[in-house]
């Protein structure tokens, strides 16, 4: 059994959803008071389970009646934001990098630092004149190399969410359930519903409601999946068809990397700016400087992505295609111990809350 | 120090005084409001409102079905006993059918009609995110058409001249400043939050008082009107007041401090007595008898006691219940007197009637043979552990407030109308409420009379 979140912050979030349990003006905002108003009583998988299905969007805090400085002190989006970042503490595996959730910046450091190492190490020559990357790296070395640290997060993350399924759903998805349910928690995710789920986009503060939040989140999540789709078909290309890189810049890996990283470079930065933007008092700090180190993680990922394209035909290619998959390394590696995982336990969270509304 | 000059002076920062500000705002007026509270407690008793009752013939976006006017009418008719001044209600209603179309135009939001507290969504449309969304949207509104807000002012005093205003004079953190306008409206609320004033009425009783909403509804205004010659409204004596939690705080408590467990125990006092009939009719219908119940107790203060059977079947209170093994435990643990609760839970058990127990409906739970008998929801108290709720008066509003006219124009004793002193909001809810109250009432009153205010105060 996983190790719970902390407790002083359990204890505030119970406090919170008896208060807020009994005020209900906030059930129209979003999935999380709806969820709220079906329990009496908050266990310590209830709270994760809430705070996991908040997408933060700050309504309820300037809504509040009882926010700060009202002696209840009533901060449900800070309050929830902390105790999601502990729940990732909670969830990692192997437990001791759960550090990794309190320190983001040591951890990506380190993280390219071993990310350096390992590409420098297998690279076999940094001098070749044209742009072939298997000749600076070979194919199956590379394939070795991330597929290996690839395989590493999926276990990790999947091992998580066996966590927080344990402590947060411990009934889990029935068999009987149809295929209807998990298809409408999949479009509430992909749309981002409950971002602009009142009609309006959330706020950035007190009624000032903007759409950029999810625009970017929308350019990193859609960018991040058509790089995903571009080494897909490029590993299809030269598995099954035996069409070796390097690809045209019409193909179609390169013509899906492009734009993935197009959105990777805007997405990271809007996202950023955002937070940057916004009321502070939405957010745990934690949480913010998980979401930034990710960020730059994506976005340098993205950059050099798109300079090594560029610039393939050049003989310090070695040298970038070195740099880039260091941070490669560095943001797989990085996958189950930063944000990323937040998509992980948000879907679980969305697809309980359709499997709840159902019964 | 030169007074600032305005064409409107808006007296209160709640739902009515900003309602009258943009109304006159948008009509071009130079508005400022004064609000006594700081801006992070703005919005007088509106930052605790849930929703507006309103007419409507047919569904709309945010109400179901139908509710005329003659339908609300009746409403007003039966909880004020016909307490109330029949054309201006009848005018406020009609007004009542569009207001939530006006308000969205001020960036206020609605809950769908289909969400929410369902039993209410005919008759009361439901503010998104509660009365303090509805006041940042009105104040983000203000902002946007140039509105000045102006906060902690307190207004100390109001410069007539025969019946006409002439200036109002506040005290900030700053120091004292005099506002000078070509009208003012008065939005300022009730005296409910003015303890040596509730001490006048109500005596020793009133220190044990919990005011429901905002700690700055002194009634400063009100007193100053009535001693410059306003004609009063509603009676001086009473107030809105239901059972809370004894353990709410003294102010600003709101929505939360409710209990509703009563219907489905029995109530004692201090003395371990019962006192009223628990199960007379569904809780909402009754709950705001209960703070006058308690308020006649000895020491002001009542218990709530049910059984774990019904736990479950009210909204949980934000306050831990007391809990104990046994009546006799529960009694020492709430220091009633230990036998006298034993003998009241004895005598009770034993006249419950068989029955079908249901909390949805006027069900055939009852007792026979008890003064008083419990007429519904009847159950004996046998299933431990025993939970108590402490219960106090925890006062709303009161009625005590100016004369008005269907202008909205402040009456002057001997019946002259006071052409350019507007009233708005709780201050003249006493005209169409005399007394009794029914859910989101004040706030058509607050939009309505608002409105009406702003419009004359803008020259008409």
């Amino acid at each position: 059994m996983a190790e719970t979140p902390g407790a002083a912050t359990l204890r505030k979030a119970e406090h919170e959803m008896v208060v807020c349990n009994a005020c209900r003006y906030c059930e129209a905002y979003c999935p999380v008071f709806q969820a709220m108003e079906q329990r009496v009583t908050f266990s310590s998988g209830d709270l994760t389970y809430l705070a996991n299905l908040c997408h933060n969007c700050g309504e309820c805090l300037y809504a509040c009646q009882y926010a700060p400085p009202h002696e209840f002190g009533i901060d449900v989006p800070h309050t929830l934001s902390t105790l999601r970042v502990e729940s990732y503490e909670s969830f990692a595996w192997p437990s001791f990098a759960a550090v990794a959730f309190r320190r983001p910046w040591i951890a990506t450091i380190a993280a390219l630092a071993v990310g350096v190492l390992a590409s420098a190490t297998a690279a076999r020559t940094l001098r070749v004149r044209d742009a072939d990357f298997y000749r600076v790296i070979p194919h199956d070395t590379m394939v070795l190399l991330f597929g290996i640290i690839g395989l590493f997060a999926v276990a990790a993350m999947a091992i998580g969410h066996r966590r927080f399924t344990a402590l947060a759903d411990p009934k889990g998805p029935r068999r009987s359930e149809g295929a209807g349910r998990s298809g409408q928690a999949t479009a509430d995710a992909l749309t981002l519903k409950h971002l602009h789920a009142t009609g309006e986009d959330c706020v950035d503060a007190e009624e000032t409601r903007r759409p950029w939040r999810r625009w970017m989140h929308h350019c990193t999540f859609y960018g991040f999946a058509l790089c995903f789709a571009s080494t897909t078909v490029a590993a299809i290309y030269h598995l099954l068809l035996g069409w070796i890189a390097p690809y045209a810049y019409t193909s179609v890996p390169v013509v899906l990397g492009t734009l993935g990283g197009a959105g990777l470079l805007i997405g990271p930065v809007g996202l950023f700016l955002v937070d940057r933007s916004r009321d502070p008092q939405l957010t745990d700090a934690s949480e913010r400087s998980l979401g930034s180190a990710f960020l730059a993680l994506l976005f340098l990922t993205s950059l050099t992505g798109l300079i090594l394209l560029v610039l393939r035909e050049k003989p310090y290619m070695p040298t970038l295609l070195v740099i880039h998959l260091a941070i490669v390394f560095a943001l797989f590696i990085t996958l189950p111990y930063g944000k990323f995982v937040h998509g992980i336990y948000r879907a679980a969270a969305l697809a309980k809350f359709r499997r709840e509304e159902s019964l | 120090m030169i007074p600032e000059s305005y064409d409107v002076a808006v007296l209160g920062g709640g739902n009515a005084a900003l309602c009258a500000a943009l109304v006159a705002a948008d009509r071009g007026a130079r508005v400022v409001v004064l609000e006594r509270a700081p801006r992070e407690f703005r919005g007088g008793n509106s930052r605790h409102v849930r929703n507006i009752r309103c007419m409507h013939a047919v569904p709309t976006d945010v109400l179901t079905d139908a509710y005329t006017e003659d339908e609300f009418m009746a409403d007003v008719l039966r909880v004020t006993g016909g307490i109330t001044n029949e054309t201006l209600a009848r005018m406020m209603i009609r007004a009542s059918a569009d207001a939530t179309r006006r308000m969205n135009r001020f960036g206020v939001r609605f809950q769908p009609s289909l969400r929410g507290t369902l039993h209410l969504g005919r008759t009361n449309a439901f503010f998104l995110g509660g009365g303090k969304a509805l006041m940042n949207s009105a104040y983000a509104h203000a902002g946007r058409l140039g509105v000045r807000v102006i906060y902690n002012a307190e207004v100390v005093g109001l410069t007539m001249r025969d019946a006409r205003f002439e200036s109002a004079t506040v005290r900030t953190p700053d120091g004292e400043a005099t506002f000078q306008a070509k009208a003012v409206v008065l939005a300022a609320g009730g005296f409910e939050s003015n303890l040596e004033w509730l001490a006048d009425i109500w005596g020793e009783a009133a220190k044990n008082f919990i005011v429901r909403g905002t700690p700055y509804n002194t009634g400063t205004v009100l007193r100053l009107m009535l001693d410059a010659g306003a004609e009063p409204v509603g009676d001086p004596t009473q107030c809105h007041a239901v059972a809370i939690d004894a353990r709410a705080p003294k102010f600003d408590g709101g929505i939360v401090t409710r209990l509703d467990s009563l219907p489905l125990g029995i109530v004692v006092n201090k003395y371990g007595d019962r006192f009223y009939d628990e199960g007379e009719d569904y809780w909402p219908k009754r709950y705001a008898i209960w703070g006058r119940l308690v308020a006649q107790q000895p020491d002001q203060i009542a218990y709530s006691i049910v059984d774990s059977k019904v736990v479950h079947r009210f909204i949980p209170s934000v306050f831990p219940p007391i809990v104990a093994a046994s009546i006799r435990e529960l009694a020492a643990s709430i220091d009633v007197p230990t036998g006298t609760l034993a003998a009241t839970v004895e005598r009770f058990n034993s006249a419950v009637r068989p029955g079908t127990f249901d909390h949805q409906a006027l069900d055939d739970c009852r007792t026979e043979g008890l003064v008083p008998n419990k007429t519904h929801w009847a159950q004996r108290l046998d299933t431990p552990p025993f939970l108590a709720y402490p219960l106090r008066p925890g006062i709303t509003f009161t009625y005590l407030g100016v004369k008005v006219d269907e202008r909205a124009r402040v009456v002057m004793k001997g019946g002259g109308v006071a052409e350019n002193i507007f009233a708005a909001g709780e201050i003249m809810a006493g005209n169409i409420l005399g007394r009794g109250y029914v859910a989101g009432v004040g706030m058509t009153i607050g939009t309505v009379f608002g409105e009406i205010a702003g419009k004359g105060a803008a020259g008409g």
